[in-house]
């Protein structure tokens, strides 16, 4: 039987030195590592605001059906909004700079597109350009349209998600837009809509959403990426704290990109005590933009 | 008018506008057994002073198992479906039935009403007439008599007080009512989008949908989504959302004012309880009755199931800076299969785009022909 103590000193030390030297150079394997761990997020966070690794071992709190509870009231804190792509800050054009000065301008951001670049076909990708000069009249957001899918969970307001039976309800506070989420259902769309027909399921910890049948009007954002009425997302929500969501959605759409892309990004609990969601009627705000042109007597 | 001409007619003039409202319908429609077409007899062979509850609730049979109030999974009783609160029963009793204190119409005269308001609802376009450009309910199953409403034969839905007539409103309510009546009447010109009414302009349906909760003229359906801590109301048109909080959170301040006002819920039993307050003046068109009302208005909500298909709503009005004293109203909710397809009013309006260009050209028009 091995018994250090009947080992000679000489090997005794020589294996302690061992022992050291090993201990030694794991630490420094697992300094090393958990640096490039750290690196490694820092790099990805910086590159596509990825969430943070989930911390696998977090159990959301369940509703008393043994679900998830993912109810309450959640916002995105970034700006994907302005353009889903990582983008420099940018102005609008002088001529509106002239009446709302910086109030006017793009702020910049990170993105939080997988990889930074959307695949766009070459024929979509012209027509993306010409989105975004035609950005402040054509964007769907200005007209108070509704916001489509995934634009409904970043846009700068908060959502309500209450969750059901058989039905989870998303309601943001934009335009008081509503996601209806048939649970283990497998119906299909009757007809294109804004926000497409949602089938959801839980995986575990994660709710999976697969919706289709959207038409072809909304956009993903005030820069003019877009899509087609083939586009299909499948999101995938997990919560990875009492206060954060991570989300994560596969966007395929064959008839304007070359391939599948992924998006993700935190979604933040509103934790303020009175937090509810308000009133944003926003078509009476649209309407000098589309109807203006028909008005009596021109605005001054 | 035979269907062909009809349709004939519609295939020019059905305005893209509502192509989602008719889907919705459609598919509402297609999926639903027809409606119960028995009419249920009054809750009480009806004397009393104060009307019961509303009629519609139908009582089973005594055989029958005992009904019990559905749950949700963390307890509540079970609101969440699709639902109509359409009916044929007016709101205030007419004059000679409170002289007569008649509370129910007899089974001869409810299917009268009936049918004369389902004439109605079909003859409400009329070839050749500025209304019949725009659409007609009764071609698209639109009209409730096509679809499943209460048989509620109660001679009005005020409860309370017992003539079933709104009180008297103050001076001062009178006066904010007909303001607000007559600055909506002006509405309507055409020389800017602002001039037409809130409801044409998908902003918000007209009459609101509420709070309280009217019977509408026609897609009068709703949604309910139900969690532990809030109740989601969806209304069809225009797809407007109430988000009932049930945490009994304070209200916020008087400066913070919604449309449709803001609401705290609470449950009493198997009641839910919902008080409303923090209203802003805009809504045009709202129910004569409510146009008057001051920033002091509140609303009660009171629902309960009643059944398997069924649950009670009762609202009850308090202001009184307008009515000299509160009022309440009852009617029944009837299920109907759903689901409910996106509204987007405002998305497809071309409608106003229509009426805009079309003033514009009249305009022009006019302008040609200097003193004609």
């Amino acid at each position: 039987m091995y018994d250090p103590a009947h080992l000679p000193k000489k090997i005794l030390e020589i294996q302690q030195m061992h022992s050291w030297r090993r201990f030694t150079a794991f630490l420094a394997i697992a300094v090393i590592a958990c640096l490039a761990i750290v690196m490694a997020s820092i790099v990805s966070m910086a590159g596509q605001q990825t969430p943070a690794p989930a911390a696998a071992t977090y159990r959301t709190p369940r509703t008393k059906d043994g679900k998830p509870d993912f109810n309450g009231i959640w916002q995105a804190m970034n700006n994907a909004n302005w353009d889903i792509a990582p983008h420099n800050a940018e102005r609008a054009t002088l001529k509106i700079e002239a009446v709302i000065g910086a109030l006017s301008a793009m702020p910049p951001g990170l993105g939080i597109v997988e990889g930074g670049v959307l695949p766009y076909l070459p024929a979509a990708l012209k027509q993306r350009k010409e989105n975004f000069e035609k950005r402040f009249a054509e964007d769907p957001e200005a007209k108070c349209y509704l916001p489509g899918v995934p634009r409904f969970i970043y846009m700068p307001f908060p959502f309500q998600i209450i969750q059901g039976t058989d039905h989870i309800a998303m309601v943001s506070e934009y335009k008081g837009a509503l996601r209806d989420i048939y649970m283990n259902s497998t119906k299909k769309a009757p007809a294109d809509s804004w926000m497409g027909w949602s089938n959801g399921k839980w995986d575990g910890e994660t709710l999976v959403i697969d919706t289709t049948g959207f038409n072809d009007r909304s956009w993903f954002d005030r820069s003019g990426d877009f899509h087609s009425d083939a586009l299909h997302v499948v999101e995938r929500i997990t919560a990875a704290s009492p206060y954060h969501l991570n989300y994560e959605a596969t966007i395929e759409d064959p008839q304007v990109f070359s391939k599948p892309f992924k998006i993700s990004m935190p979604l933040y609990r509103r934790m303020e005590k009175n937090i509810e969601l308000l009133e944003y009627r926003c078509v009476e705000y649209s309407e000098e933009l589309i109807y203006g042109k028909y008005r009596k007597v021109p605005l001054q | 008018m035979t269907t062909d001409k009809r349709r004939f007619r519609m295939s020019h003039k059905f305005p893209v506008l509502i192509a989602g409202t008719l889907l919705t319908a459609a598919v509402v429609i297609g999926q639903q057994t027809p409606a119960t077409r028995t009419p249920a007899a009054p809750a009480s062979a009806g004397t009393s002073a104060k009307a019961p509850a509303p009629a519609a609730t139908a009582k089973a049979p005594a055989a029958a198992k005992p009904w019990v109030t559905p749950r949700t999974p963390d307890g509540q009783p079970d609101l969440q479906g699709y639902w109509t609160n359409a009916t044929y029963a007016p709101l205030e009793r007419a004059p000679a039935n409170v002289t007569a204190n008649k509370l129910f119409f007899t089974k001869e005269e409810y299917d009268a009403r009936v049918k004369q308001a389902a004439l109605a609802d079909e003859a409400q376009t009329t070839p050749g007439t500025t209304g019949d450009v725009h659409y007609d309910f009764t071609q698209f199953g639109l009209d409730k008599s096509q679809n499943p409403f209460a048989q509620d034969m109660r001679t009005s839905m005020i409860t309370d007080p017992p003539d079933g007539r709104i009180p008297a409103q103050t001076a001062e309510g009178q006066k904010r009512g007909r303001d607000r009546t007559a600055a909506y009447r002006t509405a309507g010109g055409y020389n800017q989008v602002q001039d037409i009414v809130l409801g044409s302009r998908c902003i918000i349906y007209n009459p609101p949908p509420g709070p309280p909760m009217l019977p509408q003229g026609y897609n009068g359906n709703y949604q309910i989504i139900q969690s532990r801590d809030a109740v989601m109301i969806l209304f069809e048109q225009i797809g407007d959302i109430r988000i009932i909080p049930l945490d009994n959170r304070p209200s916020p301040p008087l400066s913070v004012r919604n449309t449709m006002g803001i609401s705290r819920g609470h449950w009493e039993g198997d009641t839910l309880v919902i008080e409303t307050t923090n209203f802003d003046e805009r809504p045009q068109g709202r129910n004569a009755a409510l146009a008057g009302i001051s920033d002091n208005f509140k609303l009660i909500e009171r629902l309960k199931r009643t059944g398997e298909d069924t649950f009670d709503y009762e609202f009850t009005v308090s202001d009184p800076e307008t009515f000299v004293k509160p009022w309440t109203a009852s009617m029944p909710f009837t299920r109907i299969k759903g689901p409910i397809f996106e509204a987007a009013c405002h998305e497809g309006n071309y409608g106003i785009e229509d009426t805009m260009k079309g003033a514009r050209a009249a305009d022009a028009a006019a302008a040609k022909k200097p003193g004609q």
